[in-house]
């Protein structure tokens, strides 16, 4: 498992690879709150190498979410495949982020 | 049983029947080792053809859940402490059954609905709701350790 960033326009692209669980979500939260304070205020989570999420990995998005909006920004998230999409739907994530089918998507109008 | 070969320090013991098999895996208080587990887990309720989204998100999200609580709660992550974990499938249901050296809790002390509005913005409290909303049965026991077994039928 590993986090690649990268900057799209101005936009913050951070892509998850394996699993986002309790095992390695404060590597992700480190990452984008690092990129935080260094100004950035755009987020985008791309979930299409992603494995599964437990609860502590979405624990982490919620927080980052939260720290974001306090600074005026934005976190969204794509590319996540059917299971992903029911584990939020589950929960009722689905209404608490911007998710969108695809990476291009996600940056419309951001 | 046949011996397992595994990361990080877990040993495991693996038999198998005619359209059974059991695992039994024991792992260090050490959350490095859930991917592992899940993994091992997840190749073998493949190899008994249940769904693929029963592989690819109940079974892996509610293992990883029943081992974090067991490593961080009940064990503390006291590297002198281990989680047992014991698996059981055919070609009717999975078992899984993690043990743990904590004091244990009571499954009806956790029931915060995470889903409700006002506790959405959580960042924790969604474990057992996950392992409820996921598996067909949760029970919780002692047997001399914490046990939380975890049951899924196939459809």
């Amino acid at each position: 498992m590993s986090f690649s960033i990268q900057k799209q326009d101005e936009v913050v692209v951070v892509e998850v690879e394996g699993q986002l669980i309790v095992g390695n979500r404060q590597e992700l939260k480190q990452k984008v709150l690092d990129e935080l304070d260094a100004g950035e205020r755009k987020f985008l989570i791309d979930f299409s190498q992603t494995g599964y999420i437990d609860s502590s990995g979405l624990g982490v998005l919620v927080s980052l979410s939260k720290k974001i909006r306090e600074q005026g920004g934005e976190l969204r998230l794509a590319n996540l495949n059917e299971d992903l999409k029911t584990l939020f739907e589950l929960t009722k994530l689905d209404t608490l982020f911007h998710i969108a089918d695809t990476r291009e998507r996600a940056m419309e109008a951001f | 049983m046949a011996a397992l070969e595994l990361d990080h320090g877990s040993s495991g013991r693996r038999a198998e029947g005619p359209g059974w098999a059991r695992l039994e895996l024991e792992i260090p208080s050490d959350v490095d080792c859930i991917e592992e587990v899940v993994e091992v887990v997840r190749d073998e309720c493949m190899a008994f053809n249940f769904p693929e989204r029963y592989c690819a998100l109940n079974i892996p999200v509610a293992l990883a859940e029943a081992l974090s609580n067991a490593i961080l709660r009940g064990n503390g992550e006291d590297a002198g402490k281990s989680v047992l974990v014991r698996v059981s499938v055919d070609r009717r249901e999975l078992v899984l059954e993690v043990r743990d050296e904590g004091g244990g809790f009571e499954l009806q002390d956790y029931l915060i609905d995470p889903t409700r509005p006002e506790e959405l913005m959580r960042e924790d409290g969604r474990g057992l709701f996950l392992m409820r909303a996921l598996m067909d049965r949760v029970e919780r026991f002692d047997d001399g350790g914490n046990v939380v077994r975890l049951t899924l039928r196939r459809p």
